[in-house]
């Protein structure tokens, strides 16, 4: 049987990305924000590699355009092409999904009442490959399979933050029922605070998402109800990403238990956060 | 859902400063935002490097988003209905960062933005709510 043995929560800053490619990471700017994935990385390598990882990211207007926004969107193919957005596809490798258990989440999600969009063909942006930067380095191909899972936070109304809990809760139950032996991980990515447009860009609320990461931890189920213009107010308009921590909280059951944090502003626009947890 | 669509959405247009890409946007900006798409593609940038005024033509956007465009002027970008990840192509395709455009829209130099930054960034406080300027 297939289990969800931990969680990872991280920021999925372009700009880290970029500092990833071009081999600035020791840089005094940068330095910081990176010290505080070496607890994972070691982790990762010693004793918990995943086989598949389900990736909850947003698309950023690369794969989707206006013409067609899914909400909740699972990536069934075989492979994933980076994204060439603007500047060129990163220098990374192709990402491997894992098509048996993507296509049986999309059913199993689909039958418990969670209406997926199903993607066959998709090139993935930065917002799914900083963070297997960030967990793995640069290697020649990712150590494990992905199952890349997308949710629009970019056109309103994106999902509520209680339907993203519930999302994780039925996708616990959904990888449960999958018959292979598989250690599975799931992350959610994006965020914390930040504002990228008009004259409030710039914005940081570092008490706002220190008590945000407190309650991803233990058995407290208050995030579920936080409203989108509590995130907007408080954490920037493009804080709102934070709702995708919630679908990996709500995969991880009733309480959990923290291995690892780190938070750090700035990350270009940005305050960046990162937490590892176990189901308890 | 507790509150009607009208409340939901009169609360996003209480942020100082701060365009929530709703429907409406969506709608007005839907050939600006394609558009700005569109450059994802290698041969397109090339394109639109050599004459940004003819590639610019071929796409049934309004004047004033067109002169935006020319302008880079981003703030007016999003009051026209832009989306700041759409529009992130035009400014990738300039060579710039996100720091480096997102800094254009707040009347500071990229040199005080940065600073502002690694001091921990701007407050909520005050620009929480134009209703409440609290
Ligand atoms: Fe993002």
């Amino acid at each position: 049987m297939a289990k969800i043995v931990a969680g990872i929560a991280s920021s999925h800053i372009p700009a880290l990305g970029a500092a990833i490619d071009h081999g600035k990471t020791g840089e005094d700017y940068w330095r910081p924000a990176f010290a505080g994935y070496e607890w994972t990385k070691e982790w990762l390598r010693k004793s918990a590699m995943p086989d598949v990882v389900i990736l909850v990211y947003n698309d950023h207007a690369s794969a989707f355009d206006m013409n067609i926004i899914p909400t909740f969107a699972i990536g069934c193919a075989e492979k994933f092409d980076p994204c060439d957005e603007g500047w060129g596809p990163r220098p990374v490798p192709v990402v491997e999904g894992h098509a048996d258990l993507a296509w049986h989440l999309a059913q199993c999600l689909i039958l418990d009442e969670f209406d997926m969009t199903i993607i066959n063909k998709m090139d993935v942006d930065h917002g799914l490959t900083v963070p297997l930067s960030l967990m793995f380095g640069q290697p020649d191909a990712w150590p494990c399979k992905v199952v890349p899972l997308a949710v629009n936070v970019v056109t309103y109304p994106p999902p509520t933050g209680n339907r993203c809990w519930a999302l994780g809760e039925a996708i616990q139950r959904a990888v449960e029922s999958f018959p292979e032996d598989l250690n599975i991980q799931i992350w959610g990515t994006g965020g914390m605070s930040h504002q990228l447009q008009g004259s409030r860009a710039g914005l940081i609320n570092a008490a706002w998402d220190n008590r945000f990461l407190d309650r991803l931890i233990g058995d407290t189920d208050e995030l579920r109800h936080i409203p989108h213009i509590e995130y907007l107010r408080e954490t920037g308009s493009e804080g709102i990403e934070m709702v995708m921590w919630l679908i990996m909280r709500g995969a991880l059951g009733k309480k959990t238990r923290c291995l690892h944090r780190h938070y750090h502003v700035p990350a270009s626009n940005t305050a960046m956060g990162h937490l590892v947890l176990e189901p308890e | 859902m507790k509150e009607s669509i009208q409340e939901y959405l009169a609360e996003l247009e209480d942020i100082p400063g701060t365009r929530v890409y709703t429907a409406q946007r969506a709608r007005q900006g839907y050939w600006m935002n394609q558009f700005a798409m569109s450059l994802k593609s290698a041969a397109n940038r090339e394109r639109w490097k050599a004459d940004e005024k003819a590639y610019l033509a071929d796409w049934p956007m309004t004047e004033e988003q067109r002169q935006s465009v020319l302008d880079r002027d981003y703030n007016r970008m999003l009051e026209l209905g832009g989306n700041i990840y759409f529009l992130a192509k035009v400014f990738s395709s300039d060579g710039l960062s996100f720091v480096q455009a997102v800094s254009t829209m707040t009347g500071m130099s990229v040199d005080d933005y940065q600073t502002m930054m690694r001091a921990g960034g701007r407050s909520p406080d005050g620009v929480r709510s134009i209703r409440d300027s609290d």
